[in-house]
């Protein structure tokens, strides 16, 4: 009883992290490029006259979306097409099942450890389940009978495959470091120090892949400079081009929750997921009571998250786009190399500890 | 491979690009017929914006047609505006007084540069850049003030009339163009920041649509496009009007010919623009700003009301209109896409036999094919982006 | 009297009494009267002479001297970069038949002018590879800047096109 009440909780924080941080981002996402490009962004949905500096747009647009008609357009694929924006969104927040948001702690005399899903394959999972999202796009487009949209069906299959390579071969870099498959012992044994004063994050240990998977990840997110199944300018708006109100907005919920999971993944392999520099759990359990070393470790991690998403929205608000052959080309023939040169370097480097150790 | 392909019956898929579609600002239709990503046949249709000019300019008074020519180019309607009047005046054989001139280099200098901001705050919104956008259209901004502080519209100007210009610089315009000059500078020099070393920006931009300086000439493309080709060819300086002669100023040219260099040839104009008006602030001499000749301009508004002579010119130029004498002129002005030439027939009538306006875009969009066929769809929006194709001025 | 340009000088001993020199008007460009079945000779000429190089076509129009005979005239303005000079050369053509030679062979861009004298005047352009209507549609009835087409008239509306029918 008390273990699915744990897990209930868990599941809890885990959606509504997603999707609070997903609706926030559509928020901040405008309210932050207003302020890099001298304006002031939305500032006017209120109810009775409080604004909450736009906080209610989300909320308004949310509304707005659920009002609209539903359109399909003629020779559309129906069941497919309303399909479709299930199976985008739906990736993004079975992904966080495996994303630690704490280490294990005693909280109210129960053994809680804080991530959704102890599965011991919890790296291939995120890997998984995420390239699944391309089914969702690729099928919209293909259903929407329209070329535009076909286009841009193509366009994110290619991408988002060759994006995974790269993904997968990062992963192994990390793999290899830190001998586990399991997020939650790889966030653990980032708690370890290097040469006695470095966090041993993975953004020390890897820095070539956290570029490479950060890269790689938001290639996957299909956001600018990697936005080209959208191509707002080129191809219309791409797969969701027949889309309307709820099913469109599903499409860009799960934009946003992407990038959600992949900050949190990011957090988790390389940053160091809910660890603060310097402080071990050992030590805070020491000074406070468990349940509130579990908050300050979910709000170690959210801030990582939400740093990270500020960067990929920086990012997006900043660079132009890539053209099609330029992202295969970026995609196999640069971070491809580069992911198998970090394997070998990071297995050259662990070969040579050991010998050095063994001697 | 081969024998795979025989076996498939593969076809291009056509695209209807436009009329209506985000990148084609204006509008006009692009039939492309694409293999996957690439590009095998385009077929530019215009037309969409098509409003008789013509038939309307041969239906109207002289002075009624400067009104529609600011129509014609939404972005830099002053030099539409120059152009028509030059044209007339030449035709009247007349000469403006000093003054005139040196107002409508400034405003061909304005137009010019909010001309360049608007092509290349788009097209950088169209490669995604959509900060680069904002940027420009904020500098386009302060411009348009200094617009509206001349003539008191922001678009629809009609500020230059046959034989001047209606009003003269409000007071504290030179200041105030200073100080808006400094910022538009600012953010010529941000817009540039952005991308002129931008990796993806150069990529997406070099090497495409590309136009050699035989080819744009064959086509009639000047402008920008064929400075970008390596033409030494500006009607500022090929034949100059106005005060050109006596301004400063350098015109870039690029040596590929392709988007990139385009791009960067109107953000050196731009930059020479600025040199421009300052120079013209510096020397501008006082004096009237239209002729002294009653059949021709307008009386000033107050005289109307306070004198019969001024009431009668007034009333005989608006119903008579102006007649010049039976001939034909040529006129040229450097428009912001390349040469915009004004073509004026008259009998010797109060109307234009005919009134012709050979836009810049016509022959540039003529060549699109040109610079498409063989490239990727992506393609088509840094190319499209700096052909900087206006509607109203290409379908006139 | 002024001494003559170059292109005048070159036309008259290319093609002697072929051409006729009009006098310069007020803009002050060369105007040289062509006749009809000449004007692919004398473009021909005027690109590809060392001393011409008349390498960019500036203009293609028409002109409808509804009152006058022959009525139409065709005006081609063009324009040396190397040299920077100009000119204008005119044919007149008539009512029952106004049909002259392309230049399109000559410069390419002449095509969409062309064409738009095709579209608004009704010239007619011998060997021209695409003579179709270009501002106005296909099924517009008459040509809209001919001095006798009254600006009232209304256009007949029109099916949707066998060719882009299906096509999105």
């Amino acid at each position: 009883m008390a273990e699915g009440i744990i897990l209930a909780v868990k599941i809890a924080i885990a959606v509504l992290f997603v999707l609070n941080l997903a609706g926030l981002l559509t928020w901040a996402e405008r309210r932050q490029s207003a302020f890099m490009q001298d304006r002031l962004g939305p500032n006017r949905a209120n109810v009775f006259g409080v604004t909450l500096i736009g906080l209610l747009h989300p909320v308004a647009d949310g509304i707005k979306m659920m009002m609209k008609e539903d359109f399909v357009p003629a020779g559309a694929d129906r069941i497919v097409h309303t399909l479709a924006p299930f199976i985008a969104l739906f990736p993004a927040f079975v992904a966080f099942a495996v994303i630690p948001f704490g280490d294990r702690l005693p909280i109210f005399g129960y053994e809680v450890n804080l991530v959704v899903s102890e599965i011991n394959v919890g790296l291939l999972f995120v890997v998984a389940v995420m390239s699944l999202a391309i089914f969702g796009v690729f099928l919209g487009g293909w259903a929407s009978n329209n070329k535009w949209s076909l286009l841009g069906a193509l366009r994110s299959a290619a991408q988002m495959i060759s994006y995974e390579v790269t993904l997968g071969l990062t992963i192994i870099g990390v793999l290899m470091v830190y001998q586990s498959l399991r997020l939650d012992e790889i966030v653990r044994a980032q708690g370890d120090l290097l040469f006695g004063f470095i966090p041993k994050w993975g953004i020390v240990t890897q820095p070539l892949g956290f570029l490479l998977f950060f890269a790689a990840a938001m290639a996957e997110t299909k956001r600018t400079p990697f936005d080209l199944p959208e191509g707002e300018s080129e191809i219309v708006a791409g797969y969701f081009l027949e889309y309307s109100g709820m099913k469109w907005g599903m499409f860009f919920m799960g934009e946003f929750a992407e990038i959600v999971v992949i900050a949190g993944v990011v957090t988790s392999l390389f940053l160091g997921g809910w660890q603060i520099p310097w402080v071990s759990t050992a030590a805070l359990l020491s000074v406070f009571p468990g349940w509130l070393v579990a908050l300050i470790q979910i709000g170690v991690f959210s801030v990582k998250v939400v740093i990270l998403c500020w960067l990929q929205l920086t990012v997006r608000w900043t660079l132009p786009r890539f053209r099609y052959d330029q992202l295969m080309r970026l995609g196999w023939k640069m971070l491809l190399p580069i992911s198998l040169a970090n394997i070998f370097v990071t297995g050259a480097v662990i070969l040579l500890i050991q010998h050095f150790k063994g001697v | 491979m081969a024998d795979l392909t025989k076996e498939l019956h593969t076809q291009c898929m056509t695209l209807q690009m436009g009329p209506s579609h985000p990148a084609m600002h204006g509008t006009v239709k692009l039939l492309v017929d694409v293999d996957g990503e690439e590009i095998h046949i385009v077929k530019p249709e215009v037309g969409y914006l098509h409003r008789g000019f013509e038939k309307m300019c041969e239906n109207s008074t002289y002075h009624q047609v400067t009104p529609f020519t600011d129509r014609l180019n939404y972005v830099s309607p002053f030099i539409n505006n120059v152009g028509y009047a030059l044209a007339v005046e030449k035709l009247l054989g007349i000469d403006v007084p000093e003054r005139c001139k040196y107002l409508r280099v400034l405003a061909c200098e304005i137009s010019r540069i909010t001309d360049h901001l608007t092509c290349l705050g788009a097209s950088g919104m169209e490669l995604a850049a959509f900060t680069v956008l904002l940027y420009s259209i904020e500098a386009r901004e302060w411009m348009w003030e200094l617009v509206e502080a001349l003539c008191g519209a922001r678009l629809t100007t009609t500020w230059t009339r046959i034989g001047g210009v209606a009003y003269d610089m409000p007071e504290g315009f030179e200041q105030k163009t200073h100080q808006e000059l400094d910022k538009v500078k600012r953010l010529i020099d941000d817009i540039s920041g952005l991308l002129v070393k931008n990796r993806i920006f150069y990529d997406r931009m070099r090497d495409t649509g590309v136009l050699t300086a035989d080819e744009c000439l064959a086509y009639g493309v000047t402008g920008p496009c064929l400075r970008a080709a390596g033409v030494y060819y500006d009607v500022r300086k090929a034949k100059p009007y106005l005060v050109y002669d006596r301004m400063d100023f350098e015109v870039p040219l690029g040596k590929h010919g392709d988007n990139y260099d385009k791009f960067m040839v109107r953000v050196i104009e731009m930059q020479q623009s600025i040199r421009i008006i300052e120079q013209v602030l510096d020397q501008i001499p006082d004096g009237p700003i239209s002729v002294d000749d009653p059949k021709i301009t307008l009386p000033p508004k107050e005289k109307v009301y306070t004198s019969i002579e001024a009431l009668v010119h007034h009333f005989n130029i608006i119903i008579k209109g102006i007649r010049p004498p039976k001939g034909e002129v040529y006129v040229a002005v450097e428009g912001g896409n390349g040469e915009l030439g004004f073509y004026v027939v008259s009998d010797g009538s109060d109307k234009p036999w005919k009134c012709r306006c050979r836009g810049p875009c016509f022959p540039i969009v003529q060549a699109i094919p040109k610079m498409l066929e063989g490239s990727m769809i992506a393609d088509v929006i840094p190319t499209f982006g700096m052909v900087n194709m206006i509607g109203g001025e290409m379908d006139r | 009297m002024a001494e003559e340009s170059v292109t005048i000088r070159k036309l008259r001993e290319q093609f002697a009494d072929r051409v006729q020199v009009l006098p310069t008007p007020a803009d002050g460009m060369d105007t040289v009267k062509v006749k009809r079945e000449d004007i692919l000779d004398v473009c021909m000429f005027l690109r590809t002479d060392g001393d011409l190089d008349y390498d960019l076509m500036r203009d293609l129009t028409c002109v409808d001297y509804i009152h006058e005979k022959p009525r139409f005239e065709v005006v081609y303005h063009l324009y040396s970069i190397y040299y920077s000079h100009a000119v204008r050369l005119k044919v007149r053509l008539e009512e029952r038949d106004p049909a002259i030679d392309t230049v399109t062979g000559v410069w390419v861009g002449a095509n969409w002018y062309e064409r738009e004298a095709y579209d608004l005047y009704g010239i007619k352009f011998n060997n021209h590879p695409d003579l179709r209507r270009i501002l106005l549609y296909p099924e517009f009835v008459g040509h809209p800047l001919r001095k006798d087409y009254p600006i009232d008239k209304e256009q007949p509306l029109f099916e949707e096109r066998e060719e882009t029918k299906g096509v999105r």
